[in-house]
């Protein structure tokens, strides 16, 4: 089972990255659960979504205590919640911003995890270059397919279009792709550096 | 001879009937009248809310061809007209709780329309306790939404049922199980009534009227008018309690009229928050005539009287004459 | 239809395709998006011919649906919480007269102190009204379980509450098979009343009963539950052979077989009891689940045959009877009356609290070895009690309850889990 773990703001989208990321899962033949996490929703106030992806049905219902992979939606969380709290050692990392994760203060936690699965990705900016707007959370998604290959591009952009629709929904796919590049880019550099 | 001929009701021994084209009758007249609510129920003698009921609902049979359907609260009427295992109804009734025939009534109306029976109407009814009180909300939702329902308040201005206990309808002054005539302010001493029928005009539904007991014409005509019409409607009528009222049972319609004749109770019709239409008082009397025959305004006329109280009264029921235009103007000699 | 979606909309698209006529509701969390989704299939004409009303109340909801209902019109309604309570007359009055309403409850904890989140106070304080109650593990169960609602429903005249978990179902996106509007009107004919208004052929509905008929009014309510506990699982079979697959029914059982230690429960905890007692199993001990669907009516018989093999039971329950302990666990004693065999209530999960595997794991050792105590609350933080125990001993001006507890958990937005 993939427990995947979202931090971001309300207003950020973070409860349908959740959702997107289960009808990707499902798109691709496989079982998913995606809820929020249960605390008083406010635009600006700490929000956490999670989704499960497995094979067979999924029982558990826990909030994901021990996720294997974090995606973080807001850089300014990274001081005020613990969000690494659990993750697992060969756990994904994948945080919007546009510093690396040294330049985020981030390189001690980083020992504790495998460096090649810890990214950033500067999600914000590629969503005002498509869409226009700030929300960064269909785009972290196109990211995570490329970081971790446990989700394609095609099964991202098709929860895209079925949540949204039109040009918004095409913006959101461009943006997804072009973050899914960048990340490409970024991890054959990740990988050279290793080398 | 074109002159109309008025004939005006002086007790329960009526004349003008017999002698009015058969069209101009009244539907209590007719010996093929629904008998919506037969006889055998257990009202107290000279019970204004059984009469008024019979009037009312076999009205809105007429008018409706019999399609129709009666939502009730719990009240004086519901309780009497259904002794288990007996019901004095003719029509299909339902009875669910005290706060919430409007509710039902709203219901009713959407089964009628979702199965497209188009020519079945729905009346929603109940006593001022379950309309102005409990029942509030459900009516008030009702009304917003315009739903096709009539909703009739038999209002005797207390929670008889229940033992005369003071509602939002009770009149200023009155002694009522909960504001006793004891103490230096005797009676209901704060507020003057919640005016329902003001409430609904400010939803600005399709009809309201108000009525009374007393004039049996007016009271059919307002019911056969609102069923010509859709939409949530209002008809307010007045009810006189003879053992809730102090009064004696054989003066429920004098007291009605009596109301009508101080001007204490506008009776009146409104279209989506206009009055249209006002009954004129014939005769104006001041507002004792009306309270004296109560007991349960006894206390305003014990010992010295309370003339403060009974000015307060004038002065309401002058107020009414005044809004509503109930008294013909008079040319000065 | 596979389908990966919310599951107050697998609901709302379920009670759709049941053809209801007349739906009423007031919003509140966390029941909106249901009403919310059928409010949009009625406007955009997909779920047509169907009134949908907006009352101003929940006790307005049920009495709407109590007029339709007895006016021969299929009406659903729903609710949680403090709308379930401010309707609590008019849930008394629809099962009083017998009125086939299909009603969701969110299943959401009841204040004060206000909470949004999930526990099943808000169901268990309507169990005796005559609602059959039944309770569902999974979106999937939701859905199912109100197609078989309706049908069970109509056919006893009694109206059904189908509880289902308020955020933790509701607003999980879980994949369901969506049935077809062809199999669901094969498997639920439309509305046959028992008693309707009718001018055509007038009654009267809901005359006042005095001592001399009241008790066997309210028998025969007790005589149609029991006679559910028959229809119950015969509809779970009907329904199986035509949609294919097991929802419903009295209660289920997993790795009960040669079980030593039972626990029982009801709803999506079921689902994280299971990947508990895999784990436990794995390690050696004998342990199942007793999941019960069917709350009301109560199936004592089948509980007990569960139940009876077992050294020990254990009731794990969202639900809490202040000055006693238990709700579930006391229905579930009665089953076992009798028997000999250890009883340990756990009181879980209220307003919301997360259930956690390893919560749960350490519980279910500490009963497997009798260690126990008979009444439980799992997870209490006894030092947060403890410590306004002691403020309320120290001071009579000790300030609102839930205020002081609160400042002592601090800031709760910054927590993750």
């Amino acid at each position: 089972m993939l427990q995947i773990r979202i931090h971001g703001r309300g207003g950020q989208g973070v409860v349908t990255a959740a959702e997107m990321l289960s009808v990707a899962a499902f798109e691709q033949g496989r079982h998913a659960q995606a809820f929020p996490s249960f605390g008083s929703e406010r635009t600006g106030a700490p929000v956490v979504a999670f989704c499960r992806i497995d094979d067979r049905e999924i029982r558990l219902r826990e909030p994901i205590v021990e996720p294997d992979v974090l995606i973080v939606q807001d850089p300014t969380l990274l001081h005020q919640v613990d969000v690494f709290q659990g993750l697992k050692p060969d756990g994904y990392v994948l945080i919007n911003s546009r510093r690396s994760f040294d330049e985020l203060g981030l390189a001690d936690i980083a020992q504790r995890f495998r460096r090649e699965r810890l990214v950033t990705v500067p999600a914000t900016d590629i969503a005002l270059k498509h869409i226009g707007r700030p929300l960064p959370n269909a785009v972290l998604l196109g990211a995570f397919a490329a970081l971790s290959g446990l989700i394609t591009l095609e099964a991202v952009a098709h929860a895209i279009r079925e949540k949204f629709s039109g040009r918004i929904a095409e913006a959101n796919v461009a943006a997804a792709t072009d973050a899914f590049d960048y990340l490409r880019r970024e991890i054959e550099e990740l990988h050279a550096h290793a080398d | 001879m074109n002159q109309p001929i008025k004939f005006y009701q002086t007790g329960t021994f009526t004349v003008g009937n017999r002698l009015l084209a058969p069209e101009q009758r009244t539907v209590q007249a007719s010996a093929e009248r629904s008998n919506s609510i037969n006889s055998g129920h257990r009202a107290c003698q000279g019970c204004g809310e059984a009469l008024g009921a019979r009037y009312a609902v076999d009205a809105a049979m007429r008018a409706t061809n019999n399609q129709l359907i009666a939502a009730n609260a719990t009240g004086c009427l519901e309780v009497f007209s259904t002794p288990y295992p007996e019901t004095s109804w003719q029509l299909p009734w339902i009875h669910s709780l005290f706060g919430n025939a409007a509710a039902v009534g709203t219901g009713i109306a959407a089964a009628m329309k979702v199965k497209g029976r188009k020519e079945v109407r729905v009346i929603a009814q109940g006593g001022d306790g379950g309309t102005t009180d409990i029942g509030f909300g459900c009516l008030s939702g009702m009304f917003e939404r315009n739903d096709d329902v009539l909703y009739i308040c038999y209002d005797n201005e207390a929670y008889m049922n229940t033992g005369v206990q003071r509602s939002s309808a009770t009149p200023h002054a009155a002694r009522t199980a909960t504001t006793m005539a004891v103490g230096p302010e005797p009676g209901a001493s704060f507020g003057q009534g919640k005016n329902l029928p003001l409430i609904a005009m400010a939803h600005e539904i399709p009809y309201v009227a108000t009525a009374t007991v007393a004039d049996l014409h007016d009271l059919e005509a307002k019911v056969e008018k609102a069923m010509s019409l859709h939409g949530a409607r209002y008809l307010h009528v007045l009810v006189p309690c003879p053992l809730g009222w102090g009064a004696a049972s054989h003066d429920t319609i004098r007291l009605a009229r009596l109301a009508h004749e101080t001007g204490l109770f506008p009776v009146f019709e409104a279209e989506r928050g206009e009055v249209t239409a006002v009954s004129k008082i014939r005769h104006r009397v001041p507002v004792e005539d009306y309270l004296k025959p109560q007991k349960r305004f006894a206390h305003l006329f014990a010992g010295a009287g309370d003339a403060a109280t009974i000015a307060r009264l004038q002065a309401e029921a002058d107020r009414n004459i005044r809004r509503f235009g109930l008294v013909e103007e008079r040319e000065t000699a | 239809m596979l389908m990966q979606i919310e599951g107050s909309q697998a609901v709302a698209r379920a009670v759709a395709l049941c053809r209801p006529e007349v739906i009423c509701a007031y919003p509140i969390s966390p029941q909106t998006h249901i009403v919310e989704g059928l409010g949009e299939l009625v406007k955009d004409g997909t779920l047509a011919p169907c009134e949908f009303i907006n009352v101003e109340s929940e006790f307005a909801a049920m009495s709407v649906a109590i007029g339709a209902s007895a006016a021969g019109a299929r009406s659903y309604t729903a609710t949680a919480s403090q709308g379930l309570l401010f309707m609590a007359e008019a849930v008394y009055n629809a099962s009083g007269l017998g009125l086939p309403i299909v009603m969701t409850v969110a299943n959401r904890a009841i204040g004060a102190p206000i909470n949004i989140w999930n526990d099943h106070s808000d169901s268990m304080s309507q169990r005796d009204c005559g609602w059959l109650q039944l309770f569902a593990e999974s979106n999937q169960e939701a859905l199912d379980l109100h197609i078989q609602a309706f049908k069970l429903a109509e056919e006893l005249s009694m109206p059904v509450m189908v509880c289902m978990d308020g955020f933790i179902l509701t607003h999980a996106y879980e994949r369901v098979d969506m049935p077809t509007q062809a199999d669901v009107d094969a498997f639920l004919p439309p509305y046959e009343p028992r008693q309707v208004l009718d001018p055509a052929e007038p009654v009267s509905i809901g005359a006042m009963v005095g001592p001399e008929a009241f008790m066997e009014v309210r028998y025969l309510a007790h005589a149609k539950q029991t006679m559910a506990l028959e229809r119950i699982p015969q509809i779970a079979a009907e329904f199986a052979q035509r949609f294919g697959r097991t929802s419903g029914g009295l209660v289920r059982a997993y790795r009960c077989e040669d079980a030593e230690t039972i626990v029982v429960s009801l709803g999506s905890v079921v689902g994280t009891l299971e990947e508990t007692i895999d784990d436990l199993r794995a390690q050696g001990v004998k342990i199942g689940v007793l999941a019960i669907r069917s709350f009301r009516p109560f199936p004592l018989a089948a509980v007990r045959a569960a139940l009876e093999g077992a050294k020990r039971v254990v009731v794990l329950e969202k639900s809490f009877c202040v000055g006693l302990g238990g709700v579930v666990s006391t229905d579930v004693r009665v089953a076992l009356s009798g028997l000999q065999l250890h009883g340990y209530t756990v009181v879980a999960g209220l307003g919301g609290r997360a259930i956690t595997k390893s919560s749960l794991a350490r519980t279910l050792a500490e009963a497997v070895a009798d260690r126990l105590p008979p009444l439980t609350f799992m997870d209490l933080d006894w030092g947060m009690v403890n410590r306004q125990l002691e403020r309320e001993k120290s001071i009579r001006r000790s300030g609102p309850v839930a205020e002081n507890l609160l400042r002592d958990v601090g800031s709760v937005a910054s927590k993750v889990a």
